[in-house]
């Protein structure tokens, strides 16, 4: 990070902001971890030092964090409004997902009285209060552990005020059979400024599936700041897919953080379908070496939607592997930003790096701005990249037309074909063909909701 | 079933063809041959319907009616179907999915009902066969990673699943070898109707062998040259193109 990044470049607003959490309060002042106070002490600081990135903050250069946070939001510190039935608002039914359904509503693990669930083998999972509670060595060895080495001042913030959001805890050699779900649903009848944060631990030799849902059914506009860290211990393997679909009003920012040890295998989807504004930072560090990162994405955008896809892959040790694959579909006026970048550092020999970012603009007004960035010290390194900007195969298009298949259809069956390189990337096959459906749906132009789930997105 | 009329089109504002006159009935074969450059691939193109070709003059008849503002798609619900030089590869698009909307459309068009999974397999399989298309390529992506020899087999194949009822094939006999060449050709004879035509595009006089044309033409440099029977194929594979001269005395190599 360069000294750029360092200054407070909008300390009135960075204030304002820090006064505004601090007057709303927070439930919880007592009972708290040593490691939470000192978190949220760090993240106090690193907030001040680093702030709300301004206009001009090259992180984040094409999506204007500075202007969503001078609406002024009010941050949601306390559960409200949770007494109705979930199952009148929303229900999910990705076949066999289902038994490990976990909810975070607002920034607050949904159970909020119940312990972490305990399961066969070890394996626990639930809110991340309730771990502080009941795994307070586990708790602390991790938290922040990885986002506290962050210059981001989204990140600080959310260190300094977050203090729920969901856990999960995989012991050494065991294998979750069953997809964990957890579902992040903003619903108020209010304007809110959401922050919660989610830790994975992986032990060694261990093995989980893990979809995240990124849901907002309130019509108010909101804004999401989350925070999750990943720890994958040797050998532990881990598909992670989040689905985001939230309404035009919502503003998703997210910051992911994943350090993987020696041979860990990571496959990570990321899929846009809907939203209003959304960042996503992903920021990977390969630790150990033999280990292997699949970064996959995929974006559909339309009307005045914007995405931001911002990924860090770091290897930090020989004989990795990693590959990004980030794919989208912008129409309309939409706005789409791919950033990617690659270190490979000093010792890392024999890495192998990729990314591509393929774009596809349905008009002359959707914009994407592609930016790959290659930062190599080792000497013995594959590494490529491409990125394209273009419309759908002219070529490919007549083929179809040429065979009597409809100038509308022989579209359709592009952007299915285009994106559905990345979604057959997921390896949990129901949600794989559910997935697929959904991003049929949203390439035709239906709206897509998730099955069942009741309310509308608009 | 096809006439066309004093064609003249160009790409890019640049002339390519400069006139064609040409009327292909039911039940015909013609062989349209040609050195490389000469117009050929533009002249299907333009039957077929890119919109990369501008006609400037003339018109395109088939079954009476004035095609040339028809979209691709309608040229190939009518009947129309072009075997490409190039065939395009399209990754993500299943073969299967491809060829079951192809159909279906048709069908559609027709008012008939989409296909019936075990129907639509049967005629798979029987198809295959007819062409001797490698029974794996078809649960691949259309073309994709096909050798030269197989996209053109797979044209043919899908010529057998449309059944046009003018198939224009353009240089269909090119990364073939003599064995490919002659299944892909008794595939052709086979699907061959008392209601249908064929019009083969080559600049080899082999393929000829086994696909024997009624009509020959040469196609230089944008206009049809000579039209003849099919001993002319022998003729231009012994002499070559120079001793055609045009009325004008143009011509020649
Ligand atoms: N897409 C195109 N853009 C520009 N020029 C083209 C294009 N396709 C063909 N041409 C030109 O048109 C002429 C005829 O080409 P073509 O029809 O492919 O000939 P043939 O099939 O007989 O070899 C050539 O001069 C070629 O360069
Ligand atoms: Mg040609």
């Amino acid at each position: 990070m360069g000294k750029e990044v360092l200054r407070n470049k909008t300390p009135e607003l960075t204030r304002m902001v820090l006064d505004r959490f601090e007057k709303t309060g927070t439930s919880v002042k007592t009972g708290l971890l040593p490691a939470v106070k000192i978190m949220q002490q760090k993240g106090r600081e690193a907030f001040l030092t680093y702030g709300i990135p301004g206009y001009k903050n090259e992180k984040y250069r094409f999506t204007p964090v500075q202007k969503y946070f001078e609406k002024n939001i009010p941050p949601l510190m306390v559960p409200r409004n949770r007494n109705f039935k979930l199952d009148d608002i929303f229900r999910c039914d990705i076949p066999t997902l289902n038994t490990f359904m976990h909810v975070v509503l607002n920034g607050f693990y949904f159970e909020e009285t119940s312990s972490l669930g305990k399961m066969e083998d070890g394996i626990r999972i639930g809110g991340l209060r309730q771990a502080m509670k009941e795994m307070p060595g586990l708790v602390s060895k991790y938290l922040n552990l990885a986002a506290g080495e962050s210059t981001d001042g989204l990140v600080a913030l959310n260190a300094a005020f977050a203090t729920d959001g969901f856990f999960i805890y995989v012991p050494d050699n065991v294998v979750m059979e069953k997809p964990v779900q957890v579902v992040n649903i903003v619903n108020d009848n209010q304007s809110d400024l959401v922050q919660y944060r989610n830790l994975i631990v992986l032990g060694k030799n261990s093995e989980a599936r893990i979809v995240v849902c990124d849901h907002t059914l309130s019509e108010y506009e909101s804004l999401s700041n989350s925070v999750t860290e990943v720890f994958m211990d040797r050998e532990a393997r881990l598909d992670m897919t989040r689905l985001q679909n939230e309404n035009n009003n919502a503003t998703n920012i997210t910051h992911t953080f994943i350090r993987q040890e020696a041979r860990t295998l990571l496959n990570n989807n990321h899929i846009s379908l809907h939203g209003g504004h959304i960042r996503n930072n992903l920021d990977i560090v390969l630790v150990g070496s033999h280990a292997k990162s699949h970064a996959n994405g995929l974006f559909l955008m339309d009307h005045d939607q914007h995405v931001d896809n911002h990924v860090f892959v770091s290897h930090a040790a020989p004989e990795c592997f990693s590959n990004q694959l980030y794919k989208g579909v912008l129409n309309n006026n939409a706005t789409g930003v791919f950033s990617g970048k690659i270190l490979v550092e000093k010792g890392a020999q024999k890495t192998e790096a990729y990314q591509v970012n393929k774009n596809i603009l349905l008009t002359d007004t959707a914009k994407m701005n592609s930016k790959p960035q290659l930062e190599i010290y080792a000497d013995d390194v594959k590494c490529t990249h491409g990125a394209t900007v273009g419309q759908l195969d002219e070529e490919a298009m007549f083929y179809l037309r040429s065979r009597g298949i409809r100038e509308n259809d022989a579209r359709l069956m592009l952007m299915y074909a285009f994106a559905h390189d990345v979604v057959r990337k997921i390896r949990i096959e129901v949600l794989q063909d559910r997935i697929t459906e959904l991003v049929e749906k949203r390439l035709k132009g239906d709206i897509p909701k998730c099955h069942t789930c009741l309310v509308n997105y608009s | 079933m096809l006439k066309i009329e004093n064609l003249h089109a160009s790409i890019e504002g640049k002339e390519i063809l400069k006139g064609i006159n040409l009327e292909i009935n039911e039940g015909e074969v013609h062989a349209i041959m040609g050195p490389n450059g000469s117009g050929k691939s533009t002249l299907a193109s333009v039957i077929v319907g890119r919109d990369y070709v501008q006609i400037t003059d003339g018109r395109i008849l088939y079954d009476g009616e004035d095609i040339t503002k028809w979209s691709p798609e309608e040229r190939a619900l009518k009947g129309v179907f072009l075997g490409f030089q190039y065939p395009v590869e399209i990754p993500g698009v299943s073969m299967v999915n491809f060829l079951r909307a192809a159909i279906n459309e048709q069908r559609k068009y027709r008012g008939e009902e989409p296909i019936s999974p075990s129907e639509f397999l049967r005629i798979m399989r029987e198809k295959k066969n007819l062409v001797g298309i490698d029974s794996a390529l078809t649960n691949r992506s259309v073309n994709e990673g096909f050798s030269g020899g197989e996209k053109k087999k797979n044209e043919i194949f899908q010529m057998a699943m449309l059944e046009p009822r003018l198939a224009i094939l353009d240089e269909t006999d090119s990364g073939l070898d003599i064995d490919a060449l002659r299944t892909v050709a008794q595939g052709v004879n086979a699907l061959k109707r008392p209601d249908n035509a064929t019009i083969v595009i080559t600049h080899y006089q082999r393929l000829l062998n086994y696909i024997v044309p009624d009509f020959v033409h040469v196609l230089y440099k944008g206009k049809i040259l000579k039209s003849s029977g099919k001993e002319l194929a022998l003729e231009l594979e012994e002499k070559g193109y120079d001793w055609l001269q045009d009325d004008n005395g143009n011509g020649g190599i």
